[in-house]
């Protein structure tokens, strides 16, 4: 008995009729995600806000004018409040909104490149680890413990106090610390996938490991290292704020959203609108990026769906 | 079990060995030391005598071994700005880090379990949605920023709660909160995963059918098996706000561990930053082996694997 008949046999005929494409029940399975909506919409409006920030922001990032200082949102009942400076401005007199746009090209650009370069060691180390297993495996699960067991806020603190602070040590040091998840998540993955009969079938071709790697086993997890590669920058844009916040990630002038928050910690007690708006505005960053890796998990992979 | 240990044992002490390579290192990513240490305007004369006075001209295995071995004999260096040694210096702020770091992994366990297994008893129920949304904001909520929402409202605008020092335990209700809400995302969603798990399987059913009380059922059979996994990440989890510490002792005044790794840093007190990394890294490894000596006593499975 071959397959085919078997299905008609056991189907119900009436399933047949109305069974729906594979294509459109992951367009069900995306549209019928609200927290996937959310996290695409909000990223979305932050990664504008990102791009647009020249051609929409009231104002200069760096324009300091000590006579409009500490102007308040246009919220506030108070008589310097305008819509000219709509988030108002902080202690040196810059229109808040216009660094709140700026702060979102850099926190985005950490994130982004912190998440490509830690991607890409953990994944090279998880995928080594799970293809060959035995003593690489081993190595690889020492250089992962090795890791885990340095705490990253203060090491990442020491280095870049050592090397000294600009956007490009942050970016690697923070890239060179958090790539653990990716090595754990991957090695996992290739384990699943190595020792199916594809794999098996290509080996027995003769094609090279490389080859097998790139062609066979890649395509196979790289719905997991999606969601690790979201999750990961989320981290990455909220060590680069504790960072900033500490005073040893992005350095004044620059708008980074910590640095804001670390410069107006002094204002809490006058005006604690000065935390709350960059504030909000990383939570809602951080919390979209992470409904997207949450969403995508769901959509893809069905291990999950319940 | 002994093997299990043993070898447990050996691996805990090879990554400490490396981890006191690497913030041995430390020293020399400022380039040279000496120089870093007589500071700017010095003449070469002062950047060889320090070179000598320190031990920099040294060969850098020797110094490291000698480094080593002041460590292992429980001397760490002596501090460049205090200049007292590091390791008294060190435990007297590690109790204050340890008390925080405690109080928050209760907070965030009394917190996160319970809303775990309540989320894993009714699925998809409103209270499942809420414990799923407390999970999901405390993930994206920077622990800095939360500690300074919290000041304004429960310090400032309310007055409920006194805002910097160590003096009463009140003192550490805020920090608490700012560093154990950060834990409790994966603690709840381990809980919940296992829960979910271990009350779907057969001996659940057979307790069930035994006409056990439901009560027994869930705290007896169900949790005890369910919270395996949820040991080691909490040990996991502990070792990392140990580590995230430096944040929240920072905005608070709290003179603890994290405290003092800022204040070095802002000194550029390399001997003290060096310890601090070093004592944490193998707290942490310290905290992992034991953790993983219960679960391999809890769970039999793992000591065979």
């Amino acid at each position: 008995m071959d397959d085919a008949s078997q299905t008609q046999e056991t189907a119900p005929i009436e399933l047949e009729l109305i069974e729906p494409t594979p294509g459109s029940r992951l367009r069900k399975r995306i549209f019928g995600h609200a927290g996937l909506i959310v996290g695409v919409t909000v990223l979305g409006v932050i990664f504008l806000m990102a791009i647009l920030a020249p051609l929409i922001s009231p104002g200069d990032p760096f324009d300091q004018q000590l006579a409009r200082k500490l102007i308040p949102p246009v919220w506030h009942d108070h008589a310097k409040a305008s819509w000219e400076h709509p988030l108002g401005t902080d202690y040196l007199g810059r229109d808040y909104m216009t660094r709140l746009f700026y702060g979102a090209q850099i926190s985005l650009l950490i994130g982004f490149a912190a998440m490509l370069i830690s991607g890409v060691i953990g994944t090279t180390l998880g995928v080594m680890a799970g293809y060959f297993g035995g003593r690489v495996d081993m190595f690889v699960n020492f250089v992962v413990t090795t890791r885990l067991s340095m705490p990253v806020v203060l090491v990442a603190l020491a280095v870049v106090s050592l090397i000294g602070s600009s956007l490009t040590v942050v970016i690697w040091v923070l890239g060179l610390l958090i790539w653990d998840r990716f090595a754990v998540v991957m090695r996992s993955a290739t384990q699943q996938v190595r020792n199916l009969d594809f794999v098996a079938a290509a080996q027995a071709l003769g094609c090279s490991t490389t080859r097998i790697i790139m062609s066979e086993i890649m395509p196979n997890i790289v719905n997991h290292l999606i969601v690790i590669a979201t999750l990961e920058m989320a981290h990455a844009i909220l060590l680069e704020a504790a960072l900033s916040f500490l005073g040893l990630g992005v350095q004044p002038p620059e708008p980074s959203w910590g640095l804001m928050i670390s410069e107006a910690k002094g204002m809490l007690f006058f005006d604690p609108w000065l935390i709350t708006i960059p504030g909000i505005a990383l939570f809602a960053l951080v919390l979209s990026i992470n409904l997207l890796g949450d969403g995508m998990r769901d959509v893809t992979a069905p291990e999950n769906r319940n | 079990m002994v093997n299990f240990a043993l070898k447990r044992f050996g691996v805990a002490v090879l990554v400490a060995l490396t981890v006191s390579i690497l913030s041995f290192s430390m020293i020399y990513l400022s380039g040279d030391p000496a120089v870093a240490l007589a500071g700017e305007g010095s003449t070469s004369e002062d950047v060889e005598t320090i070179r000598i006075y320190y031990g920099f001209d040294r060969p850098i295995y020797v110094q490291y071994f000698d480094w080593l071995w002041n460590a292992l004999n429980g001397h760490l260096g002596t501090s460049n700005y205090l200049r007292s040694d590091v390791s008294e210096v060190i435990f007297e702020r590690l109790p204050t880090t340890m008390l925080l770091g405690a109080s928050a992994l209760t907070f965030a366990l009394v917190l996160s379990i319970p809303l775990g297994v309540l989320a894993a008893i009714r699925p998809n129920s409103l209270i499942d949605r809420v414990a799923l949304s407390i999970a999901v904001v405390g993930q994206a909520m920077p622990s800095f920023w939360l500690a300074l929402t919290m000041i304004l409202w429960f310090g400032i605008n309310w007055r409920l709660l006194p805002i910097t020092g160590t003096d009463s335990w009140l003192n550490f209700i805020m920090p608490s909160v700012a560093l154990g809400y950060y834990v409790t995302p994966a603690v709840m969603r381990l809980t919940r995963a296992g829960m979910l798990e271990v009350l779907s399987s057969d001996y659940i059913r057979t307790a069930r059918a035994k006409g056990l009380r439901p009560m027994t059922v869930l705290f007896k059979h169900a949790l005890r098996n369910a919270i395996i996994p949820v040991v080691s990440l909490t040990a996991v989890q502990f070792g990392f706000m140990l580590g995230g510490s430096i944040v929240i002792e920072t905005i608070f005044n709290i003179n603890g561990l994290g405290f003092l790794a800022w204040e070095s840093i802002q000194r550029a007190d390399l001997p003290v930053m060096q310890a601090i990394v070093l004592v944490l890294s193998i707290f942490y490894i310290l905290l992992t082996f034991f953790s993983d000596l219960v679960n391999a006593f809890l769970d039999p499975r793992i000591r065979v694997a």
